[in-house]
Formats: C-alpha cells, structure tokens, sequence
C-alpha cells in the first residue's frame, strides 16, 4: 500500500481528512501513482498534473525519502520504501507568494 | 415574496449575499471554495437553482464547481479546457509570437434557456461550451481561427476573454470580448466570427482605428433590445445601436472616461452605470471619491450618484465583472470593490448601503431575482 500525502486545498476537494492510500498495479512509477491517484479521486483531474500533456504544474512539487522528484521523469520507479508503506509521498505546494 | 441572491466572486473565494425584496437585511454565507480565486460565478436564467462557479489557484489551477440547489451544496464538474487543434501562436506583450496556452477560466455564461448549456471566457483567449452541465468542454474554435488570432496581444491582465453577451432572440448570435483584441461577433451560433470595433478609437495603437487590438474592458445590453451595446473600453464609454457593426463615443461629460464594468438598468433600457477610474496607472476613483455614473439617455449626459458612498480617502478600483442589477420593481444595482465592499442601491443608484464591507477584494458580482 502506498501512501500519499496532498495538500490541504485538494484534500477539502477530494473530501479527505488525512493521507490517501492507493494499490498500484505493475511497477510503481511517480506516473502510476499520479494515475492511481487520479482514477481514484477523479476531482483531482488537472490539479497536480496538465490532463493533456502530463506536465507537472509549476508550483507543485514532489518529495520522497527528503528528496526532490519534481524534475524526474514521470516514468522513474519510486523508492523501495514509498513502495512498501515505510514513508509516504509527499505532493507539496510550493512555497510561493511573498 | 420576492428576494434577491448575489453572487461575489473574490481573490479567494465565493460569498453567497440573500436578502427578501425589501434589500435591507442580508444574510451572508461563505467563503465558499476558501482560499481559491474566484473569478466569476453565476446562475441559469433557466433555472436559478443551478450555480456555475470557477474557482483557481496559482498552484493547483481551475476547477470548475456546480450547485443544483442555489449555492448550498457543489460539486466538481470536468476542467479539460483544450483547445482545438494545434494552438498556435498569439503575440506576446513584446510583439514576439506566443504559444496559445490556457490560464484559467474568467467569464461562465449560462444559457438563457437550457440549464445544461454554459459557455466559459478563457485567457488564453478564446470561447468554450459545454451542453452536458460543465462536464465536459468544446471550443468554439472559429473564433480564435477567424484570422486576426494570431496578431492578439495580451492586456495588462492576461489575454482574457471576459464579456459573453447571449442574445435572447437569437441563440446563434454571440457577442464577446476579449482584452486586447477587442469585441467580436458570431451569428451561426459560433462557427464563424467577425471583428465588431468599428468606431473605437485606442491612441495607444499604431492604427487607433484598427480593425482588432482594442482594450475593452466590459460590455452590457439590455434584454429587450439586444441590438443596443454598451462598451466601457480601457478608454472611452462606447454605444453601438447595431449590434456592434459600429459604435460611438458617448463619455460625454464623465470627469473621466477610463473604468471597468458598465451596466444597464433593468427596466429602464437608456439607463446606464458606468464607475469612473482616474486613470490606466490609477486604479482607483478621482479625488479619493467613489461615484457611481448614470446616463439616463443612453451615455453622453451622465450625472454623479454619490448618496452613502465614500466620499474621501476611497482608492479602491471596481473590476469589469463586479457590477450587476436586479430586476424587482424598483431596480437594485450593486458592485464590488477591491477593498472587499459590496455596495447595494434598492432605488436605481440613488441611494447606496454597504451590504458586506471586508470581504477579500471582489472580482465579480452577479444578481438573481428569484419569485
């Protein structure tokens, strides 16, 4: 089981209290996840993520194990322990504003 | 008994303002979609209890929300805004081409007589429709196609389409605008358009009298003469008796012809609103004093209505979309401030009272009379 973290805006969206849980089948990419994640919560559609060209939007960021996966390709598999439940996901919004 | 809902839209979110028809007491409810901009939100002529909304952040983008029972309950609609085929280009402020790229939605126009029918003004500019409730959504591309896309330019906002008229005898005639490009109309219900700014004139132009490339900022029309348009562009109070094939000047005696929304009474077909701006690098009223203007001859002959507004110190601005009218007897007028007030007149603009004072800053009010 994977776990994945949203922040609070698209967790009042999706009608979330706390982390969401999501089965991944086949190799656990940050694409499947972002896939899972979708087909699951579909109000999330085009919130993390363009719906036509997949790109991240640009103040969303993705974090695992304290590290930046913002600017790895969708397809990079996750860490062995996001993908067994030791440490969670992390969609992040970014620090932005003034 | 009658009573009347207004719709605010706000930097971050939606605030739902009911009153009986008297207008004197106001119950408040919101924020709705808290923390999300709200650029525009509005109800079906067809069926009141059918909310449209849009909210939007820097971070996550647009959603689009709908209600089924007047703002009490929503529910997340699809948000695919793509456009048709390859974009293309569009000039950027610079004069260099520029991918075509959306950005959020500004403008939802129910339709006068099917729930289910909404169109969405978008920046980058262009013109969607959905006909399944805001499902799913179609471009009316023929606009953006027309020819002239490519030499659009930006305003200072973003390249917005802004202003959906929906003509009542019509459903195949469409009027939009779009900053800056200008005003533009379809009359096969939008698959082909043409430019309507005959008569505008934009000194900041290289031709004023261009054919595309004005800045105008709102339009309004009355119901029972669709014909007649009101323009209140960057510069210049503008009327067009011909559905927009051509339009005069009518700032008339305005201390200054610069501002945003333009409404129209609702009874009264030659009265108008306008809110004076000082200037395109002020955004707010002339001599820290907000005045309402009404033109009860159709524009050139405009008066100051100043009756419970601010009279010093005020330098807040009111938005393109943040004007709208009632339609009970005596005809109630109301607006949104960027200092977050939201001022009601239950006598045609003669009187005004605060109905919220301290909301965020307002971008859109919009008004239903419900029997």
């Amino acid at each position: 089981m994977i776990r994945v973290l949203i922040p609070a805006h698209l967790r009042t969206l999706a009608h979330l209290n706390g982390e969401v849980q999501l089965e991944i089948a086949g190799e656990a990419t940050m694409q499947s996840l972002l896939n899972a994640l979708e087909a699951k919560y579909p109000m999330l559609l085009g919130t993390i993520r363009d719906q036509v060209t997949h790109e991240r939007r640009p103040f969303v960021r993705f974090f695992a194990c304290e590290e930046d996966y913002s600017h790895q390709p969708p397809e990079t598999p996750l860490p062995a322990s996001v993908v067994n439940g030791a440490e969670p996901f992390l969609i992040v919004g970014a620090m932005a504003g003034g | 008994m009658s009573q009347v809902r207004v719709l605010v839209g706000t930097r971050k979110g939606a605030f739902i303002l009911n009153s009986d028809g008297k207008r004197e007491h106001w119950n408040v409810s919101g924020p709705h979609f808290a923390g999300w901009e709200m650029y525009h939100l509005k109800g079906s002529p067809a069926d009141p209890n059918r909310l449209y909304a849009s909210p939007s952040n820097g971070w996550f983008g647009q959603l689009i929300q709908r209600s089924n029972d007047g703002g009490k309950t929503w529910e997340p609609m699809g948000n695919k805004f793509e456009y048709d085929g390859i974009p293309g280009t569009h000039q950027w402020y610079d004069g260099t081409p520029h991918p075509w790229k959306f950005a959020r939605v500004w403008h939802l126009e129910p339709s006068l007589t099917d729930p289910d029918t909404v169109y969405a003004g978008v920046e980058d500019a262009a013109l969607f429709r959905s006909t399944d409730g805001a499902k799913t959504w179609e471009e009316l591309s023929g606009l953006r196609k027309h020819g002239s896309g490519p030499s659009w330019q930006p305003g200072a906002g973003g390249m917005c389409l802004h202003t959906i008229i929906l003509d009542p005898r019509d459903e195949k005639r469409i009027s939009i605008a779009i900053s800056a490009a200008g005003a533009f109309r379809t009359d096969d219900a939008g698959k082909t358009w043409r430019p309507i700014n005959r008569g505008l004139t934009s000194e900041g132009l290289p031709n004023p009298n261009a054919e595309v490339g004005h800045c105008v900022h709102h339009i309004a029309a009355h119901p029972s003469r669709p014909d007649v348009l009101f323009m209140q562009k960057h510069w210049d109070v503008m009327r067009s008796n011909n559905a927009g094939d051509s339009w005069q000047e009518v700032s008339g005696n305005l201390p200054t012809d610069f501002g945003f929304a333009i409404d129209v009474h609702a009874h009264e077909p030659e009265t108008i609103y306008v809110v004076p701006i000082k200037s395109d690098s002020e955004h707010y009223p002339l001599d820290g004093q907000l005045r309402v203007f009404r033109s009860k001859s159709g524009g050139t002959e405009w008066e100051p209505l100043t009756q419970g507004l601010p009279q010093k110190d005020c330098y807040v601005n009111v938005l393109r979309d943040a004007m709208a009218v009632d339609s009970l007897d005596s005809c109630g007028i109301y607006f949104g401030t960027t200092g977050g007030q939201v001022y009601a007149s239950a006598d045609a603009g003669n009187n005004w009272a605060p109905v919220v004072r301290d909301l965020p800053a307002v971008l859109s009010v919009e008004v239903q009379t419900l029997q």
